[in-house]
Parts: C-alpha cells; structure tokens; sequence
C-alpha cells in the first residue's frame, strides 16, 4: 500500500507530461501559465485563511473546549466514552493541527495501541476539518450566504465520531 | 453564515479566556494568530503553484476531460444540478486525491471546482447546491488510507500502526454518506 502511493505521484507527474507532449502543446508555457494562475489564487485565498487562523486559534486557546466538556462529563460517562477523546472530537471540525496535536498527546500518554489510542486515531482519520475547509473554498470565491451548507457538514462529522465509537469497540474490544 | 460563526469564535474566546485570567494568553495569541495564519498561506503556495502548472497541462491536453467522463456517470447522479464537465473533472480529482491521502493536492483541484461551480451560479454571494454537495462529499473525508495518522502511530510505538484503515474506513464512509444522505433530503424538500 505504502509503494503504492509513493510511486503514485510521479506516475501522474509522467502521465500528465507525457500526454500533454502528445497532444503537441508547449507544456513548459502551460505550465508556467498555470503556475502563475496558482500563485495568483494563493494570494486571493490569504485574507480568508487569515481571518480563519485568528478566529480559531483565539477559540482553541481560550480552552473554552474544556468548559464544555465540564458539562458534557457525566452524559459521556454513561456511554463509557473515554474521556480523554472528547476535546478532540470537538476540535476536529475547526482545526487539523489541533486535533492532531491532541492525538499525538494522547498517543503519547495511553500508547497507540490502547483502546482510548485506537478511538482518537480512527476519529482524527475519519473527518476533515470542516469549518476551516468551508471558510476556505467559499472566501475564495466570495461566497458570504453559505446556507446549510455548516449544518449538514457538522452532522456529518457527529455521524463520524458516534461511529467511530461504535465501531472501535466492535472490532478491538 | 460566516459573520456568525466568525463572531463566535473570536468573542467566546476573548471572553471565556477574561473570565479565566488568561488574558495574557489571548493578548499573545492575537499578535501571533496573523503570522500563523500568512505562514498557513504560504504553506499552501508551493503545492498551488505546481499542481495548478501541471493540472493547466491535463487541462489542455484534455486529459482532465477524459478522466471526467470516466467518473462522470458516478458524480453526475450526486450533482445532477452540475453542467460544466471541467467542473465535474476537478472534482474527481479533488476526490481522488483526498482517497489516496495527498490533501495538499487535493486543495487546488477542489479550489478549481469551486470556480467552476461559481461561473454556472445564478447569485455570485449564494452558495450553489452543487457546492454545498461537493463540501459536504470534501469535510465529511473520503479518505482510504489515514497516511497522517499512521505516520504518528508509526512514532509512537504501535505494534501495528496500520490497524486503524478498516475502523477509520467504515467511519469515514458512514459520515460522509449521512452527510450526502442529509444534503439529498434537504435538496427534495426545497423542490
């Protein structure tokens, strides 16, 4: 699986070249061409991504995520919801770095192995950062009334974590 | 939408982190939040530069257009809204390159779409269902295999570092096809 797709983006570069050279364009304009589109873009996409990094790291840092979860406590206990995973699914959806910085914590303190490892390992794999990617793709074509485009995104990440826990206990319990 | 959002985020934080006596905190992290947020910008650049310069040749080359229509008769039941077959083929590349773990490639291909999508919008400020079946198909993570996650754990010591693809597999799938499930029922109801 691993050479499978180290091998994979140099086979795409290849095809990609290879067939443009076929089809008889001047592939090292294009691609200057469109590398200059790219640059153009990044610079479009920094007042969002801007905006977005400040917003959410004041969030995160505030740890109003650990206010939260004060509530949420004795809910959890009953569904033997380890505790420790819960900061992290409640991070997931704003910021990849966060979440990910979590679970290397977690890792780090039960190992990767223990049931609380598994559960945050396959929570971080099974969702995207949703708000992020939400305020990144629609700022960069301005797009202001996103509809209920934040509403079925965050139902789906909370369908992810709740089968994440089902399916973690199914299979390593 | 995002005014909102964007408005809860920052003022729970500066209030919550008052209330608790970390202002100084706060005070560091707004200083600092910007410079994170320019070097965020500046980690995306390299990947948009080079994936835009190489997607402009399959572009041109019509090879992007050949692998659309390869997926199109999948993709199109999912955004039967969706005319433009560029649209279509960006989003079969944002797709597959998230399946495969190249996120960082994945976000120009899935920026592509986006302009795409916007140039058959009717409202230039309103979000097309289209996009919003494409962001949910994007955040809910079709991921095949967590190559991140399995990178850490790797780190960390598992005795088996890969258990986690079919558990991570299963959730994946299910929280993206209740997502789309949901973006369907609320596509109906509007009709």
């Amino acid at each position: 699986m691993n050479l499978i797709s180290t091998l994979l983006i140099p086979l795409i570069v290849l095809i990609i070249l290879s067939y443009g050279l076929k089809k008889k364009i001047n592939i090292y304009d294009v691609f200057l061409d469109g590398a200059k589109d790219g640059i153009v873009m990044t610079f479009k996409l920094a007042p969002a991504v801007v905006a977005m990094v400040f917003a959410i790291n004041i969030f995160i840092r505030s740890e109003f995520i650990y206010f939260i979860l004060g509530f949420l406590k004795d809910f959890l206990n009953i569904l033997s919801v380890p505790l420790e995973v819960v900061p992290m699914a409640l991070v997931r959806p704003i910021s990849g770095t966060a979440a990910l910085a979590i679970l290397n914590e977690i890792l780090t303190v039960y190992g990767p192995d223990s049931y609380t490892g598994l559960l945050a390992s396959t929570m971080q794999g099974c969702t995207d950062t949703t708000i992020y990617v939400l305020a990144l793709y629609f700022g960069s074509i301005n797009i202001t009334k996103t509809r209920y485009a934040l509403g079925v995104g965050l139902c789906a990440d909370l369908a992810g974590i709740i089968a994440s826990i089902l399916i973690v206990r199914f299979l390593f319990l | 939408m995002i005014n909102v959002i964007w408005f809860l985020l920052v003022s729970i934080g500066i209030i919550y982190s008052v209330c608790t006596g970390r202002v100084d905190t706060i005070n560091n992290e707004i200083v600092i939040s910007a410079k994170s947020g320019i070097n965020l910008v500046l980690e995306l650049l390299p990947m948009l530069v080079l994936w835009m310069g190489l997607m402009k040749i399959a572009e041109k080359s019509r090879l992007l257009e050949k692998f659309s229509s390869l997926i199109y008769p999948i993709l199109s039941k999912l955004f039967p809204s969706l005319k433009s077959k560029k649209a279509i083929g960006y989003i079969a590349s944002n797709v597959a390159a998230n399946m495969i773990g190249l996120g960082s490639a994945a976000t120009p291909f899935g920026l592509k779409a986006m302009e795409e999508m916007q140039k058959e919008n009717s409202d230039k400020t309103k979000a097309s269902e289209a996009m919003i079946t494409f962001l949910v198909l994007n955040t809910s993570g079709v991921t095949l295999i967590p190559t991140t996650v399995i990178a850490l754990r790797l780190a960390k010591g598992s005795v088996n570092p890969s258990s986690i693809i079919l558990s991570s597999l299963i959730a994946t799938f299910i929280s993206s096809f209740v997502g789309l499930l949901i973006d369907y029922i609320i596509r109906r109801s509007k009709r």
